[in-house]
């Protein structure tokens, strides 16, 4: 047999093809629609995160990890959070208590429409990078560490680094 | 009361901020953590003695999420916050010869501060709930940060158990919610006074005292903190045993039990059975044990007999001594995982058998481990001995004569298993003690050596803090509890 491919079989990836820039769009979609319909932050970056995670399974994380460094992913973790953050504390800053929604609700055209209820939606995307961060961390941290025996002691080891020892 | 909010809000910022401009300057961590947990001490001092209500986003209180800054809350930031300002300038050293990673360390640790910080100052029982989640999943992590299989296996323990406290803790969030339709913890009292109990508020009542006894490792739900405490850095342990097990445990179960539920006689006695037994347990088990973090931890469920034993007394006295003996359980406790720290930075071992003589080696360290040892068996004229002698004439007050004879013999037993680790540590030898090693040991360095001296200077001087008695630094923080929910409601709600 060949040397072996990383990833699944041809249809799986295939099908990943074609499908990936559609599910990413769908949770753009519900992040950006999360104070109008169900869904939001959460929910909206979840999806987002499972493209990834299903780029990673078809074609093995080298290619996802192309797409979305983990250097990277760790930054977009922390931006997400402190953006959320900065949002709450401009509420101090502008209306004098932490969280307030400072934005006139119908602002700019009126409610139940995407450019509505003031910051609930800019919340909802520091929370969709979050989330879709913290997740594609957390599935490629499960998939890289390994437990090794090191001089005797078992630890945690990153696979990569263990190929650059080789 | 605006600057409460930055207390919870600048550890958050801080955790995330950390961890994204930290990667290519080595010593820009440390100084960004100490900068903050400082900022963050200064805070808290500013808050001691100011009381108020603060609305999240201008929604008021039965609606909206509000932050509760009383003399209870005042007491416990400063706790908090004085131990996690220590922790951070001991783990500047520590961390770099024994872990790795600073980035993620101090990441994690400000969460934990910004979710205890949070869970003693809010007024919602599901933000409550949120905090104490932040708290302990970091804590979860961070007990197995040396990435061993012994420490993961801690940590998992910590996690499963932990976990398990939460869900009950949530469940009877929800059926609270579900019985009064409210999540404010003032709002649910007042309905409890109007509605009185029935069997689902008893039933919720009982889901809380579960999970806040577990995260407070008391007897019989203490299996996981043996584990858990000794397995973290040592600066970790030191903010386990001194401040976490104290905001997300015995902290929420009496302001749970004193400010929402209302005492009972029922609970009184609960308490004083759960602190006797977690008393002793805690001492008898510590006795039998080498390693030097172990039995510490074990001392730390002891401890906690002691606290939860006087808000069981439940008379003005007995809370004086409760909440004077969580702050001096905090001083030295903390102080004590910080010497086992130092040691360990030294000699590489935590086994007592290893270790030996010193005392000649590391001056300050040993000084500070005897003074913190007197304390805590209760040697005058050191903090434990006013705290202990307190809670003892509260009992006997309280006609109690039983409960001072049992708090009398822990004492003692604390003292023999004090004298234990200062015999084979620092003044005598171990069994398996080796000449050649120790000759190579020295003391600590200076940032290690600070916060050591500090707590020590603090154990002996915080017996003065009992000056004027019921009506002096701990008043604010007795009357909060003394006057109950009523007082809370009119407070919170306005009615």
């Amino acid at each position: 047999m060949n040397e072996r491919q990383p990833g699944m079989s041809l249809v799986v990836q295939t099908v990943t093809r074609w499908l990936k820039g559609f599910i990413f769009l769908y949770g753009v979609y519900v992040i950006l629609y999360g104070h109008l319909s169900p869904g939001g932050g959460f929910a909206g970056g979840v999806i987002v995160a499972s493209t990834f995670i299903l780029l990673t399974l078809s074609f093995g994380r080298e290619r996802a990890l192309g797409k979305l460094g983990k250097l990277m992913a760790s930054e977009l973790d922390s931006f997400g959070a402190l953006l959320f953050l900065l949002i709450a504390v401009l509420g101090t800053a502008i209306g004098g208590t932490f969280f307030l929604n400072f934005i006139e609700k119908n602002w700019p055209t009126g409610n139940f429409h995407l450019f509505s209820a003031g910051i609930i939606p800019l919340c909802n995307i520091a929370i969709g990078i979050k989330v879709a961060a913290s997740l594609f961390m957390i599935f490629i941290i499960l998939a890289v560490i390994r437990v090794q025996e090191v001089r005797g002691k078992r630890k945690l080891i990153t696979t990569e680094k263990r190929r650059k020892e080789r | 009361m605006g600057n409460v909010i930055l207390l919870i809000a600048l550890p958050l910022a801080m955790a995330f901020f950390i961890p994204m401009v930290g990667r290519k300057v080595r010593w820009l961590p440390d100084v960004l953590a100490n900068i903050t947990t400082l900022g963050l001490f200064v805070l808290a001092g500013q808050s001691w003695g100011r009381e108020g209500i603060y609305t999240m986003g201008g929604w008021p209180a039965p609606l909206g999420i509000v932050l509760v800054l009383d003399g209870l809350s005042a007491l416990l930031l400063f706790i908090i916050n004085l131990i996690s300002f220590l922790a951070t300038l001991f783990s500047v050293d520590y961390l770099e010869k024994l872990y790795t990673s600073k980035l993620r360390y101090y990441s994690l640790f400000l969460l934990m501060v910004a979710g205890m910080n949070g869970a003693v100052l809010t007024g919602d029982f599901f933000n409550l709930f949120v905090f104490l989640e932040i708290a302990s999943i970091a804590s979860y992590a961070l007990v197995g940060f040396g990435c061993e299989a012994e420490e993961l296996e801690a940590s998992f323990k910590y996690l499963v158990i932990g976990s398990i406290a939460s869900t009950f803790i949530l469940l009877g969030v929800a059926l609270l919610y579900g019985r009064f339709a409210t999540l404010n913890m003032a709002d649910v009292a007042s309905a409890l006074q109007h509605h009185g109990f029935d069997q689902v508020s008893l039933f919720a009542l009982v889901l809380l005292v579960v999970g806040f006894c577990t995260k407070a490792a008391l007897v019989p739900f203490h299996a996981w903190l043996p584990d858990a405490h000794p397995s973290a850095p040592a600066p970790i342990s030191a903010m386990l045993s001194g401040v976490l097990i104290k905001a997300i445990g015995i902290y929420a179960l009496v302001r749970l039990v004193y400010n929402v539920f209302g005492i009972s006689p029922l609970l009184a006695s609960l308490f004083t059975y759960l602190g006797v037994i977690s008393m002793m347990a805690g001492v008898l088990l510590a006795l039998g044990q080498w390693d030097f973090k172990r039995l510490l931890a074990y001392h730390s469920i002891s401890q906690m007999g002691y606290v939860i034993l006087g808000f069981g007394l439940a008379t003005p006295l007995g809370l004086l001594g409760g909440l004077f003996h969580l702050l001096n359980h905090s001083l030295f406790k903390s102080l004590l995982f910080f010497d086992s720290g130092s040691v360990e930075y030294e000699t590489g071992t935590r086994n007592l058998e290893k270790m030996g003589n010193l005392v000649q080696k590391m001056p300050v360290t040993s000084g500070s481990s005897l003074m913190a040892s007197l304390s805590i068996s209760g040697i005058p004229p050191f903090n434990g001995f006013w705290s202990k002698l307190v809670i003892i004439l509260a009992a006997v007050q309280a006609q109690r004569p039983g409960l001072a004879l049992w708090a009398v013999a822990g004492s003692i037993l604390t003292l023999a298993s004090f004298s234990k680790i200062q015999r084979y540590a620092f003044w005598g030898q171990g069994k398996d003690f080796d000449a050649k090693l120790w000759e190579g040991w020295k003391e600590v360095p200076v940032l290690m050596r600070v916060p050591l001296l500090v707590l020590a200077v603090l154990c002996l001087g915080s017996g003065l803090a009992l000056w004027h008695g019921l009506k002096g630094l701990f008043g604010p923080a007795i009357s909060v509890l003394t006057d109950g929910p009523t007082a809370y409601i009119a407070k919170v709600l306005g009615r």
